[in-house]
């Protein structure tokens, strides 16, 4: 079924002329206010230049105003469909910086939560995809199940979308009572409209046509533009942070990477991006089974949390796994309790570079399942 | 060819079997809350807001010591919190029995800046400043948005900043005339007066 | 045709004795139908869409919502008709009538029921599909004058689609015509009579040696729902509206009553083609079960409610599947539809030349 072929069009021999498309900032797809210069043959992508910066808020410059703790609200604004994972690295850099152990059943909630996170930001991800193929009701079946995702979220810290639950040393709240069994029935349920979702969406022969062998984005490629997460694991390249430099607990779960295999087309187009997110989503499950298992229900999650926040002076770059792929933060500290530079390195940031390589000669339909699969938030491109 | 049909079957048979799921769907539930007629909160079963959710923040102000750590927590700067010292045997107490150091004339929070982080709740040291999961809150105009939550009048505003500015007056004098006594020699010195201080903290 | 039977027209015109009356009625009739099936059908898209979504649709206006689409024909009258600077102001007005007209032309030799047909002009199959392609005029017009990049991309994308699809229609309406031998709806109508399975999607009247056929006449009725689909761009072949990708195609321009008309277009160009599904292969105004339910006026309300079946189809595909892209549309339509069309086209022109 795997046929290394690229759709090509030739017209070298027809004078045409050329046309300059603005896509966005305000364009039903550009998933934020991305605004992509598009060079048009015809129908046929020549050139992408994306012009980003229309959600710019100086976030980096506004963590040198702020104490640590309070920089964390504003991270959860940087990636806003997975905060949780967000925080996390930071935290984790933090804890690091001022040797704080937190204790284990603190490890397992952001385990738990982080995956959950995952789950949630990857049905996103598939959602707008089918969206940008026409898909809606896929959309709508994900998003439901996603409220219940939020949900959980919302009893644990009381926030739907941008939590502040992570903090240095511990977490925010504790989780409810029945949150085991909170969490066990919506693994129960993502599942099943997976599988759902998989008959209707994925697998169906239109959408299979739409993005097989569209955007096809080589290993080397994907490594020399620095892209990590789905979108490196959807050429085949089996990187994630979770298995290859553990961090946290995830050294204790059973969890399988998954990587592009070019299913129904090439490796690395456009289905092996989607369809990794689709069986991450799965492999999150697992992972969150067996976290719910070993937790221990007893313990303070705030008992580690220190009174003031001021690390030591030093210096500290922490990375985890976000949905998207590679977050990293790098933290200087002064010894104050204001940070004295914190640089982060956004995942969307770096995989949007890709898109002006992996979609010119495709038609413009394609650019935008391309720039889907690419799977962008406008909030950490542009922070 | 075997490959051109079997396309052509494909398309076909996924088409049938999404066909197929979107019908089932046709009768399942909805899982549609109609807000305004059913509010979160009250809704009987399924996943209502909890009670821990961060919106609106109240502040108490019978228990609030002026302590301005909310305003300092802040990220965004919403909370700017004015304080007046309490002129001994004055204040009752706050609402756990605490001892009232500080009046508080003034207590704004810009809910139009506000981000809902909840940081502002973990310092406060007599818990009177709460998150509520009051969210219809609205307004036309953005000076809706600015509350004020201090329930002192301009006049007591006035009278304890006159009581304080005596009470100053007359500790200043007192300290004078005790520097007096300890200094007679030098009792050419007038006491300075002091004007009662508004201290205004912007975190 | 033989035998003579009293339409609609002529009933009127005797009660009325006046044939300007009897003009006027069986002219506005399928106006007024048409703008009641529309509001029907604009609720039914919403309220489809959202009991597939799991969502309740409109519920705010009126019980249930039953009146949402009057309410926004209402929004959409209300609204201020904007006329881009750029645009070529003639053609840009002129291109939603032209769509409107076009597709309300197609009603005149719909025969609602045995007795009543607006223009009962022998070559009415050829007329309407004639008019079904007046469209891609006014949507090439709407696209042009509009300046905009995103409306000439999908005006072309129509044009390009629309003229292809209509090969593999053409064939299959060749097809019935052959069976039928005639091209007068009526007729093709009247000899689907009797039982269901003397339907032209299970190959016409006959005998049982018509089981050969029937393989061929369900693949032409397939290709005909598919190549309707392409003709009034709906999902998959929406892609010269496809909202993800080209913002709203050629209507991108369009606002207030102008855009509505774009809109009312659309949905009797769906009700025609349904008409057509119904007509040339589920017998019309024609009851299923012989003489059950059978009459002029039970026609109307079997021929409506066929039609209403395939409009149903077509809401529930489009909430089903993606879009296609433009070259694995043309793809489909020349490399598929139109030989298997031509193999049906050669089948059935066997069958009939050997019955």
């Amino acid at each position: 079924m795997s046929e290394t072929k690229k759709v090509e069009f030739e017209y070298s021999q027809i004078d045409s002329e050329r046309m300059r498309l603005n896509v966005g900032p305000q364009h039903p797809s550009t998933h934020g206010v991305l605004r992509l210069e598009v060079e048009l043959d015809g129908e046929i992508v020549t050139e992408v230049i994306p012009h980003i910066g229309y959600l710019h808020r100086c976030f980096e410059k506004h963590c040198e105003k702020m104490t640590y703790p309070q920089v964390i609200p504003y991270i959860d604004r940087m990636d806003y469909i997975s905060a949780m994972n967000n925080e996390w690295p930071y935290v984790m850099g933090m804890e690091k910086l001022m040797e704080i152990e937190v204790p284990e059943k603190v490890e397992y909630i952001r385990v738990i939560m982080a995956e959950l996170n995952r789950i949630a930001n990857h049905q996103i991800a598939v959602a707008t995809f089918g969206l940008d193929a026409g898909a809606f009701t896929p959309f709508l079946y994900l998003f439901r199940d996603r409220e219940f995702i939020l949900s959980i979220f919302e009893k644990a810290s009381g926030g739907r979308l941008l939590y502040n639950y992570f903090w240095v040393g511990g977490l925010a709240a504790d989780v409810h009572k029945e949150f085991k069994e909170d969490v066990l029935k919506i693994v129960k349920q993502v599942r099943e409209t997976n599988k759902e979702i998989a008959d209707l969406l994925l697998y169906n022969k239109i959408f299979i046509e739409r993005v097989a062998n569209v955007g096809i984005l080589p290993a080397d490629v994907a490594v020399n533009f620095g892209c990590s997460g789905p979108v490196v694991r959807g050429s085949g390249l089996a990187f994630d942070l979770r298995k290859d430099a553990p961090y946290s607990i995830y050294d204790r779960f059973d969890f399988d990477v998954v990587t592009g295999r070019g299913e129904v087309g090439t490796v690395g187009d456009c289905f092996d991006r989607n369809i990794v997110r689709f069986h991450e989503m799965e492999q999150s499950c697992r992972i969150i089974e067996q976290a719910i298992e070993q937790m221990p229900m007893d313990g303070d999650v705030r008992e580690k949390l220190p009174k003031k926040v001021r690390p030591p002076k030093g210096e500290i770059y922490t990375k985890a796994e976000n949905p998207k792929g590679e977050l990293g933060f790098y933290i200087v500290s002064n010894g104050t309790d204001k940070p004295e530079r914190i640089k982060s390195r956004g995942t969307s940031f770096v995989n949007l570079s890709v898109l002006p390589e992996i979609s010119k000669g495709y038609l413009f339909a394609d650019l935008i399942m391309i720039l889907g699969s690419v799977d962008i938030v406008l909030g950490e491109v542009d922070r | 060819m075997k490959k051109y049909f079997n396309n052509i079957w494909l398309g076909v048979y996924t088409v049938l079997v999404g066909m197929k799921i979107t019908f089932m769907h046709l009768f399942a539930k909805n899982v549609t809350v109609q807000y305004p007629n059913k509010h979160p909160l009250e809704k009987a079963s399924g996943d209502k807001m909890p009670m821990n959710a961060r919106n609106r923040i109240f502040v108490d102000m019978e228990l609030c010591n002026g302590c301005n750590g909310c305003a300092r927590a802040c990220p965004v700067n919403c909370i700017a919190v004015q304080t007046l010292k309490v002129v001994p045997g004055d204040a009752p107490p706050l609402k756990n029995g605490e001892k009232r150091g500080l009046w508080v004339p003034s207590y704004t929070l810009d809910f139009a800046k506000c981000c809902f982080c909840g940081l502002c709740i973990e310092p406060c040291p007599t818990e009177a400043i709460k998150m509520t999961t009051e969210f219809e809150y609205s307004a036309y105009d953005r000076n809706n948005l600015f509350y004020k939550f201090s329930t002192m009048t301009d006049e007591e505003i006035q009278q304890k900043k006159e009581l304080l500015a005596n009470f100053q007056a007359e500790k200043a004098k007192k300290e004078a005339e005790a520097k007096k006594a300890a200094e007679a020699a030098k009792a050419a010195e007038a006491p300075k007066q002091e004007s009662g201080e508004l201290k205004i903290d912007n975190g | 045709m033989e035998h003579q039977i009293l339409t609609f027209y002529d009933w009127v015109a005797k009660l009325s004795s006046s044939e300007l009356i009897a003009l006027i009625l069986v002219v506005t009739l399928p106006l007024v139908f048409l703008i009641v099936y529309a509001l029907v059908a604009i609720l039914g898209e919403l309220k489809i869409s959202a009991f597939i979504q799991e969502r309740l649709g409109p519920m705010r206006t009126g019980p249930w919502g039953i009146i949402q689409p009057v309410a926004e024909v209402v929004k959409l009258l209300q609204k201020e008709d904007i006329t881009p600077d750029a645009a070529n102001k003639p053609l840009f007005n002129m291109a939603p009538f032209l769509m409107f007209t076009a597709a309300y032309a197609g009603f005149a030799v719909i025969p609602f029921s045995s007795n009543f047909v607006p223009a009962g002009i022998n070559l009415g199959l050829f007329y309407i599909f004639a008019m079904g392609s007046l469209a891609v005029i006014g949507l090439v017009m709407g696209g042009w004058a509009s300046n905009n990049k995103y409306s000439l991309l999908g005006a072309l994308r129509s044009v390009a689609q629309i003229i292809s699809y209509e090969i593999p229609a053409a064939i299959v309406i060749l097809s019935i015509v052959i069976l039928a031998s005639s091209m007068n709806l009526q007729v093709i109508n009247a000899n689907q009579g009797g039982w269901f399975w003397n339907w032209y999607v299970f190959g016409g009247p006959g005998s049982i040696w018509k089981l050969l056929v029937i393989p061929f006449t369900l693949g032409m009725f397939l290709l005909y729902l598919v190549a309707s689909l392409a003709e009034t761009n709906r999902t998959p072949f929406d892609i010269p509206e496809g909202e993800s990708e080209i913002v709203a195609g050629y209507h991108t321009e369009y606002s207030g009553m102008k855009f509505a008309m774009f809109f009312f277009a659309e949905y009797a160009n769906m009700f025609v083609v349904s008409a057509l599904l119904s007509i040339l292969f589920f017998g019309g105004w024609n009851s299923p079960f012989g003489d059950f339910m059978n009459g002029p006026i039970w026609g109307v309300f079997w021929f409506i409610s066929k039609s209403f079946v395939f409009v149903f189809v077509q809401i529930w595909l489009r909430w089903t599947l993606p879009r296609l892209r433009v070259d694995q549309l043309m793809g489909v339509s020349w490399k598929v539809m139109t030989p298997i069309a031509f193999i049906c086209f050669f089948a059935v022109g066997l069958w009939v030349m050997l019955k």
